[in-house]
């Protein structure tokens, strides 16, 4: 049986086919779906852990203890798993361990386009890139085999384009593997100096014996014939054979790490020009110039910066760009993403751009909030870092700082790296003020359950984090709530808190208004005669709101009716919908 | 070049249903046997922002994307988008858009003007556009949120795969409850001159 599905789900469906039990990820786009669509396989274990971290020593347990396992996460959360991943990589597994991790070059969704493939290099172990969906699917089993094969976790990567691109997938059955015997083993599952000195060398003869592998295995290939030689993997391959169907000859590379030396010297050799193309950074070219081999083309002509198509390698070929439409029509205006009508973090973050609040941000839908006309963020770097870099911005900026800078934080990126920020706030005591825009969900990725929202991956009950108690348990005293729909509050709130000299917390509560759980209420309307055409109500940067005509207008399909709109609105212009 | 793989962009503002729309049109060309890529949007760009989705079909499919002049059709939710999109067009392609307008974030702040006229340039540049009132047909269907699948009737027409392989896709692809008022949207769609 064939199905469309996009590459997330292929891995999903590899995963379950290989027989894996545990699955523990943290979301992240683009990588989010293999853990969801895992989830429908109701014969795993499947899990969302605070954070990647977590998950992957989840998954090293689980492997432990003999069952194979997963996790998966996106490029910048392998930085977070990257502690446990370069001990892994000495300890090796019982059950077969994959590590899927989704690059995302163009930054469609991300604050970096680092290449996932440097970590596979350095921890020295073995990473495979599909190149569709049927791909990520057998590459996924492909991984488990190696894993157990060479006694190493293995890392399967992908990018946007194949994580969310559907193409065809034959499906096949799952293999019911019963968990290896565990047995205790010392001197390769403890990590300590004596241990991990005989263990290194074992690394080194593995990553030899893998790359040896790789001179013959299936998942490096030649197509094409030609004078003309190109190497390239995952997405890339698609792109090339969109451009030069089989009128070049191509080493299509499945192991991106470690790379084979014969393979490819013999490659080159059997070829007049040889070009790599790989986007991101110069992994394969590095390794052909290290291995004395001449290339025609590389970096040179495939810059790393950003995704690439058939036009632009078309194009850095010298083909001649396709016949289009005149597409000139004027200035286009961008249309950036916004936070949603009724947002709730759009009150608080109305209030700290009043009030020329120093806003460090975070990770999540919240950070639309440096958006204007808003623009109430200063800085947004990785998960956690609002809170911990407050504190060294107001260690820095002293009593003047402390009295006019918060952070802002997300609920779920909270509780994934922030709550360690706070932990350093209270014990190294700055006057922090730290808002969490607790949304009860993982919303940006797409609405992921977290340890404060009650239910667990499956939507079934699980405990729930008390972010108060949190907070207090960790020696913040001032810990206060307040709701974001309500702009007084919030105004009061934050200038008390910012006034006072102790640490305190603003936990701004509402949940996202996409939830299928929170009920729209009917959309506002203008009463036309009213209104003078102030703008004040544009000031928020409601999709929901815009002039026309000199006076205000809500369109009816977007708003939700939170209400915001109308405290800021002097002549009581903005109505509630008459309800039906 | 694989010069029998067709080309489709589904462009719109992120939360429009662009992804259902795409859904159901790699399921209906691949019940009629091609192969089939579709590059989907996922993640910040949704809430909001432009987005685009790619369809592609023909005998053997590679790239999952489309460039500039590859386009067979461009299916558009909102005005602006298919002008943003349109030089992925090709000389002989067809855009299909809702004539709606939505300001984007900079309309709204009053940084910059809707430019209303854009259809209307396209078309004095040669392209071809059909653009309809696809929110009323989805309203007299019975629910705002099937301007998808309106537009997608609307696309059907322009293919040779019959209206009934369209009907069952959607009917694959929606939840039982919702099937009723996609059918009736896409007819509506469908049946527009």
């Amino acid at each position: 049986m064939k199905d469309l599905m996009i590459g997330n789900k292929a891995v999903a469906r590899g995963i379950y086919e290989s027989g894996c039990t545990v699955i523990s990820s943290y979301p992240g786009t683009p990588s989010t779906e293999i853990t969801e669509y895992a989830a429908d396989y109701t014969d795993m274990h499947c899990e969302w852990a605070p954070n990647e971290k977590v998950a992957l020593e989840v998954a090293f347990g689980a492997s432990l203890a003999g069952a194979r396992a997963a996790c998966a996460m996106k490029h910048v959360g392998m930085n977070v798993a990257a502690d446990p991943l370069f001990t892994l990589s000495y300890t090796g597994v019982n059950g077969g361990l994959v590590i899927c991790v989704a690059d995302d070059p163009g930054m469609h969704s991300s604050q970096n386009e680092q290449d996932s493939r440097h970590y596979a290099v350095s921890a020295k172990v073995p990473m495979l890139e599909p190149a569709d969906s049927m791909e990520c699917k057998e590459f996924a089993k492909a991984a488990f085999e190696l894993s157990e094969r060479f006694d190493t976790p293995v890392m399967l990567r992908l990018c946007t384009r194949i994580a969310h691109a559907q193409s065809l997938v034959e499906l096949g059955e799952r293999e019911v593997k019963e968990n290896i015997k565990y047995e205790k083993n010392g001197a390769k599952f403890i990590m300590m100096p004596g241990n991990a000195k005989k263990r290194h060398p074992i690394v080194e003869a593995r990553t030899a014996a893998i790359a040896q592998y790789a001179e013959d295995c299936p998942f490096n290939r030649i197509e094409g014939e030609g004078k003309m030689g190109i190497i390239t993997s995952g997405t890339c391959y698609q792109y090339v054979k969109e451009v030069f169907g089989d009128d070049v000859k191509i080493l299509k590379l499945g192991i991106v790490n470690p790379l084979p030396e014969k393979l490819i010297k013999d490659f080159a050799a059997s070829v007049e020009k040889l070009y790599v193309v790989e986007e991101l950074d110069p992994v394969i070219e590095t390794h052909c110039r290290n291995l004395g081999i001449k290339l025609d083309g590389g970096k040179d002509m495939f810059p790393p910066i950003g995704e690439f198509s058939q036009q632009f390698i078309a194009s850095a070929f010298g083909k001649a760009a396709n016949e289009c439409v005149d597409a000139s029509v004027g200035e286009i205006p961008m249309r950036p993403p916004v936070m949603c009508a009724g947002c709730p973090h759009r009150g608080i973050f109305f209030t700290l751009s009043k009030y020329k609040i120093n806003v460090l941000g975070d990770i999540g839908c919240y950070t639309l909030g440096a958006q204007a006309p808003l623009a109430a963020i200063d800085s947004t770097l990785c998960m956690g870092a609002s809170i911990s870099g407050l504190h060294g911005f107001n260690l820095a900026g002293g009593e003047d700082m402390e009295k006019k800078s918060v952070a802002v934080i997300g609920d779920s990126t909270f509780l994934h790296s922030g709550v360690t920020g706070l932990i350093n706030i209270a014990y190294n005591a700055t006057n922090s003020t730290v808002i969490i825009l607790d949304n009860s969900i993982t919303g940006m990725t797409g609405h992921q359950q977290n340890p404060a929202t009650g239910m667990n991956l499956r939507g079934e009950p699980a405990s729930k984090i008390d972010l108060e108690a949190l907070c207090r348990a960790v020696g913040i005293e001032r810990v206060r709530v307040v709701d974001p729909y309500n702009l007084k509050e919030c105004a009061d709130a934050i200038k008390e808190e910012l006034a006072v000299s102790e640490p305190s917390v603003i936990i701004s509560r509402r949940p996202c208004v996409l939830l299928k759980t929170v009920k729209a209420k009917k959309p506002l309307v203008i009463a036309e005669t009213d209104c003078r055409g102030c703008k004040a109500c544009m000031k928020l940067g409601c999709p929901a709101i815009s002039m026309k005509n000199g006076k205000a207008k809500v369109d009816a399909t977007l708003c939700v009716g939170c209400g915001v709109c109308k405290q800021l609105c002097a002549f009581d212009a903005i109505k509630d919908g008459e309800e039906k | 070049m694989n010069n029998t793989v067709k080309s489709a962009l589904i462009v719109g503002v992120g939360g429009q249903g662009t992804l259902l729309a795409s859904k159901v049109l790699g399921r209906v060309v691949l019940s009629e046997g091609y192969d089939v890529k579709v590059s989907e949007v996922h993640g910040m760009s949704q809430r909001g922002g432009s987005v685009v989705t790619y369809v592609r079909w023909g005998e053997k499919v590679y790239s999952p994307v489309v460039t500039d002049g590859e386009a067979d059709f461009i299916l558009s939710f909102e005005k602006l988008e298919a002008a943003r999109y349109a030089s992925c067009l090709k000389k002989d392609g067809k855009i299909i858009t809702n004539n709606r307008e939505t300001d984007p974030m900079p309309v709204i702040t009053g940084a910059c003007e809707y430019p209303s006229d854009v259809l209307e340039k396209l078309k004095a540049n040669g392209a071809d556009v059909f653009a309809f009132d696809a929110l009323s047909l989805a309203a007299e269907a019975g629910t705002a949120r099937a301007v998808n699948i309106v537009l997608l009737g609307k696309f059907a027409k322009e293919t040779d795969i019959p209206a009934d392989k369209w009907i069952e896709a959607i009917k694959a692809c929606v939840k039982p409850q919702f099937i009723d008022v996609n059918v009736k949207a896409f007819n509506l769609g469908y049946g527009i001159e």
